[in-house]
């Protein structure tokens, strides 16, 4: 039994393994020296990893530990995202960290063991599955917030996190007891079977109640956003680029495993409640960016408002709506590596910006890459022969399909609201004051080989989505059904 | 008389919990935590599970409350002033506290249990089992990748304490014993001979 259960953990057994032995190895070497290396080898390693596990595909499903870990088409369609997003960030954050005196060789230890603890999270079939694989991702991305360990932004950003986060810990722990002592069992299978009969039990509910806020704050779902924008300013860039892809990805993957493996019998009492997060998400992040001129900053309250539109998806409560919202999210990780891409590459005289008013006619100078940015900024913003347009239609037709007419009508004002920060950075490359604050030319080829890489696939995915459609509905008909 | 313990050790968890909040002097917070933690062992053993409640002891009593009482007597951080300024929310703390503590007394006056729940609940132990033994039998049986996921988040706290923490001075002079060991005893000391009257 043990080694066939052994046999479905592999993946993340050969990560973890690999971690330990990086770490061991650069213990007893040189250290340092060797850190970039590992980054490589690590970026290497996890898309080896989302390789073997895309081709492993096919609708099995297999289930592990006496359902401790469930492995099917959804946990790997999220793990083959999160794993691709956090190759390309390890790949992209190198030379930005080595330049600035960041670069540790426990930085991509930490990422793969956080990696690891994802891939549990979207494979958890248990409650506490679900809490330890949660704790191991917070723990490793609580520790790389501050690893600019000199500034008091980046430790007030680990800080704030670490407090935040542990809070977030005990409302959800709080709610998995009160699951427990409704139900008798923590695992999800079991939850779901006992909740089957009749309306939806007060012990029930009130369990749910706290497992959804608890999991709201590590998706940054308002009224759980507040440490976010902090977190993003404070903690280096490439490691808010992290923040903003991965972890996403695993916390909306996990909370539509448990809402539809657990309480897949209370949909109508869920689903009020994410659709009350979700369109709070959606103003909040459009109107408060308006203010915001630095970029990390408006970047986070950008992921927040995508967050709210991809818990459209959720809070529609249907197999078209996992489907929509993981669709969403495979987009939104694109658009945001290519984004994340830029801001890395943003600097003057050698020192990172992230004031916007440095962007000032940026057309001119560069006007390749300021055409691949305003491509970006056009479908983070929704704009229509983009990808992230069509994202937004996918969630909103499962919206409509629901029922939920007024969130899907809300998202849409939202959105517009939202467009005009995008849009200002547009008009600043293109149409902005001429000033003397000038970004430096970008040296760095791979950074800039990313961000037109992404904005060629916002151009060209509108023909068939790369195959991400197809995927996501097998992932959406085994989480549903 | 076990329902005369109970009540002794529930009163004494609540009064040890209540003193630590309100204690003026820190390091008394952490003695009334001791004491907390001491009555929770003792509602463990009442409970039958006695390698829990000695777990509790010498972890949380003999680690982890001594490691705070470390704590607090060398970070010599002054709780008078951290106090008033948690002063100035305290209304507003206080009411949405009673807000909170007014929804659950009403959930938990209409809650109910599923009724297979109490089945699923009950781990029947045979008697020539021990409570030590059968939870070594869950815990490295049917929770083998939980147990194996704890140790990989200790390890990541270790890591990131190392990381937070550790720094590299260079101006550090560090024994070196393979050095050491290699002199040769012949270079070790030289004589000289220095005539009177003449320096080196």
């Amino acid at each position: 039994m043990i080694s066939a259960d052994l046999n479905v953990i592999l993946p993340e057994i050969l990560l973890a393994l690999f971690a330990i032995l990086a770490l061991l190895g650069a213990v007893y070497t040189n250290k340092d020296a060797a850190a970039g290396v590992m980054v490589w080898a690590t970026a290497i390693v996890m898309a080896l990893l989302a390789i073997w596990i895309g081709m492993t595909s096919g609708g099995t499903t297999r289930i592990a530990f006496n359902g401790l870990f469930i492995e099917d088409s959804f946990a790997r369609f999220a793990k083959v995202t999160m794993l691709l997003s956090a190759a390309a960030v390890l790949a992209m954050s190198e030379a930005y960290m080595k330049k600035r005196g960041l670069l540790r060789f426990e930085y991509p230890v930490l990422i793969a063991l956080s990696v690891v603890g994802m891939m549990m999270m979207v494979s958890a079939g248990d409650l506490m599955t679900l809490y330890m694989g949660l704790e191991l991702q917070s723990l490793a991305l609580y520790v790389v917030a501050s690893l600019r360990r000199d500034s008091v932004k980046s430790t007030e950003a680990g800080l704030k996190y670490f407090v935040l986060g542990a809070l977030s810990s005990g409302l959800l722990l709080y709610g998995v007891s009160l699951v427990y002592g409704y139900a008798g069992t923590t695992q999800f299978a079991g939850v779901m079977s006992l909740a089957s009969e009749g309306p939806t039990s007060l012990g029930l509910l009130f369990g749910i109640v706290f497992v959804v806020s608890g999991l709201a704050f590590k998706v940054s779902a308002v009224p759980f956003h507040m440490w976010t924008p902090d977190v993003y300013e404070g903690a280096p860039t490439p490691v808010t680029a992290f923040f903003a892809t991965a972890p996403k990805v695993a916390a909306m993957a996990l909370f539509a495993r448990v809402l539809h493996d657990a309480f897949g019998n209370a949909v109508a009492d869920w689903s009020q409640i994410i659709a009350l997060l979700s369109v709070l998400s959606m103003f909040l992040g459009a109107v408060a960016a308006i203010g915001q001129t630095n970029i990390k900053r408006l970047m986070a309250y950008s992921s927040i408002a995508h967050m709210g539109y991809a818990l459209i998806g959720l809070a529609a409560g249907t197999e078209l709506g996992v489907k929509s919202m993981l669709v969403y999210l495979a987009i939104y990780v694109t658009m945001n590596i290519g984004t994340f891409a830029f801001i890395l590459g943003m600097e003057k005289d050698g020192q990172p910006v992230t004031d916007i008013t440095a962007l000032n006619m940026y057309s001119k100078r560069a006007p390749g890459k300021a055409l691949a940015m305003l491509v970006l900024l056009f479908s983070l913003a929704g704009v229509p022969p983009m990808l992230g347009f069509f994202a937004k239609l996918g969630v909103w037709q499962a919206g409509v399909d629901a029922g939920l007419i007024w969130l899907v009508v809300a998202s849409a004002v939202a959105s517009a609201i939202g467009a005009y920060y995008y849009l200002r950075i547009v008009f600043l490359m293109y149409f902005g004051a001429e000033g003397d604050d000038r970004l430096d030319e970008g040296k760095s080829s791979l950074l800039s080989g990313v961000v037109v890489a992404a904005a060629v696939i916002m151009v060209v995915g509108i023909v068939n989505l790369f195959g991400v459609e197809t995927a996501a509905i097998s992932a959406a008909a085994t989480l549903v059904n | 008389m076990s329902v005369f313990a109970f009540y002794l050790f529930a009163i004494s968890v609540i009064a040890g919990g209540l003193f630590t909040v309100i204690s003026r002097n820190p390091v008394h917070s952490v003695l009334w935590l001791i004491l907390s933690f001491l009555s929770a062992a003792g509602l463990f053993v009442l409970l039958n599970a006695e390698f829990v409640a000695m777990l509790l002891i010498i972890v949380y009593v003999g680690a982890v409350a001594v490691l705070f009482l470390f704590v607090v007597m060398m970070l010599d951080v002054d709780f008078a002033e951290l106090k008033a300024e948690m002063a100035r929310y305290m209304p507003l703390a206080l009411l949405i506290g009673l807000v909170i503590l007014m929804q659950f007394v009403m959930a938990f006056g209409a809650w109910d249990a599923n009724s297979a729940a109490e089945g699923l609940r009950t781990q029947v132990i045979t008697d020539e089992v021990h409570n030590t033994a059968a939870l070594g039998l869950i815990l490295y049986d049917q929770y083998f990748l939980l147990f194996q996921l704890s140790g990989l988040i200790l390890l990541v706290a270790m890591i990131g304490a190392i990381v937070l923490t550790l720094r590299h001075r260079g101006d550090v002079k560090r024994q070196n014993v393979v050095d050491q060991m290699m002199r040769d005893p012949k270079l070790a000391m030289k004589l000289n001979d220095v005539k009177p009257g003449q320096g080196l």
